[in-house]
């Protein structure tokens, strides 16, 4: 190899590594790095590929169980939903690219996360999104990221003919400068079919099949991905993808045949860090080495230098491993689906990633040293000695009424009806839909064979903020509850961790305490973490953003024509206030709108008291004995009543007899409350098993209710106007 | 009874226009490079974003290979029903008049909605009493049917526009509510509104089978 202009320890830096790490990397090369190596290096030990400062603490988490077929470590996580058949899921977020670019940063979240699903041989059967925003009302970036990322993520989902099932949108300050765009997608496979991605076989060829590479995306992963935002990350947009989901859609169909026809060994999508990252980790797996030619890559610009071309983030692109026997009949397959594969390199007994210009060899690193000798770092977590996240602005006054609290909460973002942002979805192509959005508190998909699944995405950044321990817990029991709501047990859990910067201590303790937390709950309720993704670094000048764990949660149903629904249904019927639940108002939505600072802690609560008030739930939505079921969430009981009182267009009356403190009963958060409705006989039967009190009935137009002086009747219409609120921001 | 349903690359919902149409005969995948049709009696040109929707919506997927075949298939009388997508295609492949434009809202827009029979004559609507309303999701960013006034003026007066949106309903800015309409013969039927994904109660309505069972019954081999 040619030592011509070494690129200096400086150049390391300014790639993301830091001066100790570069001289690692010479430690581990004998010499220094040339700038083809130093390109994949800095890559590959940057915190989104090699989770340097969160690998530790993600090594605590719960990751076996019953179910699950595939663990962490993988493309995505399986679950096992019977019939043969499993489910992959997992949820990853791109949040960066999509505060830099909100169109094509969400767009391309989409398809790197349906690139996910299909390669480990899932055909992807729904996307659910989480997002993030400052103030809406208040920020037109907010608007604009807003209504970028939504249409973005509609885009390619409904282009991909993968319907997007559900989601959850929450507009915060903190959120003002560094948005989260967290995707998750779910596939279907058969179970014995699903591949891995270790390479295997000395003498395979490699093939690249998909889109051609471009300059697009260079240094995605180190740059954008594993550092602070800027205040002028408009100089970062060359490091936004562009994606393309009419080449997606043909490389799905392509790969799933490929698997389908046995013609490929292993499969690889190519993500952050592009051919760098998918090469080397094919290489680890399969514990080989693996030869690239740069020279045989489809290129879209003619003079791409070898570092450019293996570290492009070329969006829709996929590597397989092929037996040299195959080749021909893998090819004709790329070319039936246009999607023209290209022989660009093979598997060896090396153990080194060689990557050749042609002949020439210009780049030479053992895979351990990539993939396996990154450092991990410890966190050094110390709690904060003051409040990290000042007092949002109060928009409801001291002297305001239940009623107008009620309105105003409704109409608040956090709450209001998102329908202005699912319409723009395509809910229900593949034919799989049960419940679609504002139907029930989680989707619920039918199965072949019988059953289905009900899946949901769940985060709440204040409540975290406000407590990290128990504000994780909260989330992964919300969660639960919205999958009890239809009728669903959890199989298992996939997380995408949202946070500041890891290396200050006030946020590695909030991520110290949020994954503790995370263990916890998913230990408790026996929903195992599968698979996931980290966010760091989201913080810019005016401080990081609220810890956002954001959970998402599989479960099945054995009979979907009896899924739950959240909506009122029947004139007469009782409703009930179900569970252990302790509402609280310090971090809920309504202190929120009252301008109040976030409380040091939340209240402890029985985990284990709540699974069995979700099991109870879960039981009687199954037997078919109500005819609503909702968990209370933002907003307390009163919002939850209504909800379900404007899915089902029929009124409620609720009376809270000896509430002492009348808006804690009607306003206050916590988990492990339900509200149900049915027959007065068969909530009389619910009762026998769980926690209960029966607090009014269905009917009529309006909603009434009364707790120890604070009363509010209102017209369904009026609750409806107030809940529409959104519609505004999308005119 | 046998549906032939077109699949083109970014082809999105042949499966479920496939599922549909099995309900009342038999329904095979036809590849658009190939030039066969099977032997089908009825064929289906499905929704999707067919190559991308680049171009415009439908304005590759016409030049295919399969298309040819459909078109002369078309062009001999056989039955031919064109969703979303498919529309766009038969618009642009000149089987149906008029073109399919941006929604007004310029968003792709998904609800559900409900479809007033105006043309119960049809071998599409037979099935169908006049002015039935019809609950059929819609889902579309380029839904907006537009025709010149006096095309309009003609095709209502030949009873060609079969299916408006029920007033209120047209989120698009369709001409005069229209939803879906035929040609001249009446043995092509283009619609926006997707009938193939309200033919099971538990995913949403069965209203929509009655468009593949009205096809049946034109084609004398029905199930029904």
């Amino acid at each position: 190899m040619s030592d011509a202009a070494l690129p200096t320890v400086e150049e390391a830096v300014a790639l993301g590594l830091t001066r100790d790490e570069y001289a690692l990397v010479c430690t581990k090369l004998d010499r220094p790095p040339n700038q083809v190596e130093l390109a994949m290096f800095s890559l590959l030990w940057s915190e989104h590929c090699a989770y340097k400062h969160s690998k530790k603490l993600l090594m605590t988490l719960p990751t076996e169980g019953p179910f699950v077929v595939m663990g962490p470590g993988e493309n995505a996580g399986a679950v096992d939903v019977g019939n043969g058949l499993a489910c992959a899921f997992k949820v990853e977020s791109h949040n960066h690219p999509s505060a830099v670019e909100p169109f094509q940063g969400a767009a391309t979240g989409v398809g790197g996360i349906l690139r996910d699903i299909f390669a480990i041989g899932a055909r992807p059967i729904a996307v659910l999104d989480s997002l993030r925003f400052g103030n809406p009302l208040t920020s037109e970036r907010s608007r604009f990221l807003l209504d970028g990322a939504v249409s973005g993520i509609g885009h390619y989902g409904n282009s991909m003919g993968v319907p997007t099932v559900g989601g959850e949108v929450y507009f915060e300050e903190p959120y003002e400068q560094n948005c989260l765009v967290n995707a998750m997608a779910l596939g279907l496979g058969e179970t014995e079919k699903l591949v891995r991605s270790a390479a295997a076989g000395v003498g395979n060829v490699l093939v690249l099949y998909g889109a051609s590479t471009g300059r697009d995306g260079i240094g995605g992963a180190s740059v954008l991905a594993s550092a602070e935002l800027g205040e002028l990350s408009e100089d970062k947009r060359p490091t936004v993808q562009v994606g393309d989901p009419f080449e997606e859609s043909k490389l799905l169909e392509c790969s799933l045949e490929l698997l389908e026809r046995g013609l490929i060994v292993a499969l690889q999508d190519l993500g952050a860090a592009g051919l760098t990252s998918s090469a080397s980790e094919m290489a680890s797996k399969g514990e080989v080495g693996i030869d690239i030619d740069v020279a045989t890559v489809p290129l879209r610009e003619a003079d791409m230098e070898p570092f450019e071309i293996m570290v492009s983030e070329s969006q829709e692109r996929m590597l397989c491993v092929v037996e040299p026997g195959k080749l021909a009949e893998v090819i004709a397959l790329t070319d039936k689906w246009e999607v023209h594969g290209t022989a660009i390199g093979s598997v060896t007994d090396t153990g080194h990633m060689r990557i050749f210009r042609g002949e020439e060899l210009v780049g030479d690193m053992s895979v351990a040293a990539l993939v396996d000798d990154c450092p991990l770092y410890d966190l050094s977590p110390a709690a904060p000695t003051q409040q990290l996240y000042p007092a949002p602005a109060a928009v409801l006054g001291e002297d305001a009424d239940a009623q107008e609290a009620l309105l105003t909460l409704l109409a608040s973002p956090n709450i209001a009806s998102r329908r202005p942002l699912f319409e723009q979805y395509d809910s229900i192509v593949q034919s799989r839909t049960v419940r679609r959005p504002e139907e029930a508190d989680a989707a619920v998909l039918q199965l072949p064979g019988g059953g289905g699944l009900g899946v949901s995405i769940d985060g709440n950044g204040r409540k975290v903020a406000a407590d990290p321990y128990w504000g994780t817990i909260a989330v992964v029991l919300e969660c639960a509850s919205n999958l009890a709501c239809v009728g669903a047990e959890p199989l298992g859990t996939t997380n995408n961790l949202n946070f500041g910067n890891p290396e200050k201590p006030h946020i590695a303790w909030q991520l110290t305490e949020a994954v503790r937390g995370l263990g916890a709950a998913c230990r408790a309720l026996d929903a195992p973490i599968v698979g996931g993704n980290v966010s760091l670094y989201n913080e810019g000048a005016s401080g990081p953003i609220y810890p956002t764990p954001v959970i998402g949660m599989v479960g099945r149903l054995p009979d979907v024509e009896r899924a739950g629904r959240l909506g009122f249904a029947q004139e007469g019927d009782a409703i009930a206030l179900v569970g252990p639940f302790r509402p609280a108002l310090p971090a809920s939505e309504l202190a929120r709108l009252r301008g109040e600072a976030l409380p040091d802690g939340l209240p402890e609560l029985d985990i284990l008291a709540v699974r069995s008030a979700q099991e109870a739930v879960r039981d009687a939505v199954r037997e078919g004995l109500l005819s609503s079921a909702h968990d209370i969430a933002e907003g307390g009981l009163l919002v939850a009543v209504a909800e379900s009182a404007l899915a089902g267009s029929i009124g409620a009356t609720v009376e809270l007899g000896d509430a002492d403190d009348a808006w804690t009963a009607l306003f206050g958060e916590a988990p492990g409350g339900f509200v149900v409705s049915g027959h007065p006989a068969a909530i009389a039967q619910l009762a026998e098993r769980v926690e209960l009190d029966i607090i009014g009935a269905v009917g009529g137009e309006r909603l009434h209710a009364q707790a120890a002086g604070a009363a509010v009747d209102v017209a369904l219409a009026d609750l409806r106007e107030a809940h529409g609120a959104l519609a505004q921001l999308f005119a | 009874m046998k549906f032939g349903v077109l699949q083109f690359p970014g082809s999105c919902d042949e499966a479920d226009a496939q599922l549909a149409a099995g309900r009342v005969g038999e329904a095979v995948l036809l590849w658009h490079r190939d030039r066969d049709l099977a032997g089908c009696d009825a064929i289906i040109v499905p929704g999707g974003f067919s190559y991308g929707d680049y171009l415009r919506a439908g304005a590759i997927a016409r030049f295919s290979p399969m298309m040819e075949e459909v078109i002369a298939f078309a062009r001999d009388g056989g039955l031919v029903l064109g969703i979303c997508n498919g529309f766009q295609v038969l618009c642009e492949a000149g089987l149906l008049p008029g073109a399919l434009l941006q929604n007004t809202n310029r968003r792709f827009t998904s609800r559900q909605v409900h479809l007033e029979v105006v043309s119960p004559d049809t071998p599409f609507t037979r099935a169908c009493a006049p002015g039935e309303l019809l609950s059929v999701p819609a889902k579309h960013g380029s839904g907006r049917y537009y025709a010149p006034d006096d095309q309009l003026d003609a095709m209502e007066a030949a009873g060609q526009i079969v299916v408006r949106y029920a007033p209120g309903e047209c989120f698009n800015g369709s001409a005069r509510d229209i939803a879906g309409v035929c040609n001249e013969a009446g043995n092509v039927f283009g619609l926006m509104p997707h009938p193939e994904h309200a033919v099971d109660a538990l995913t949403g309505s069965t209203d929509g089978l009655r468009i593949f069972e009205s096809m049946a019954l034109a084609a004398g081999g029905a199930h029904v």
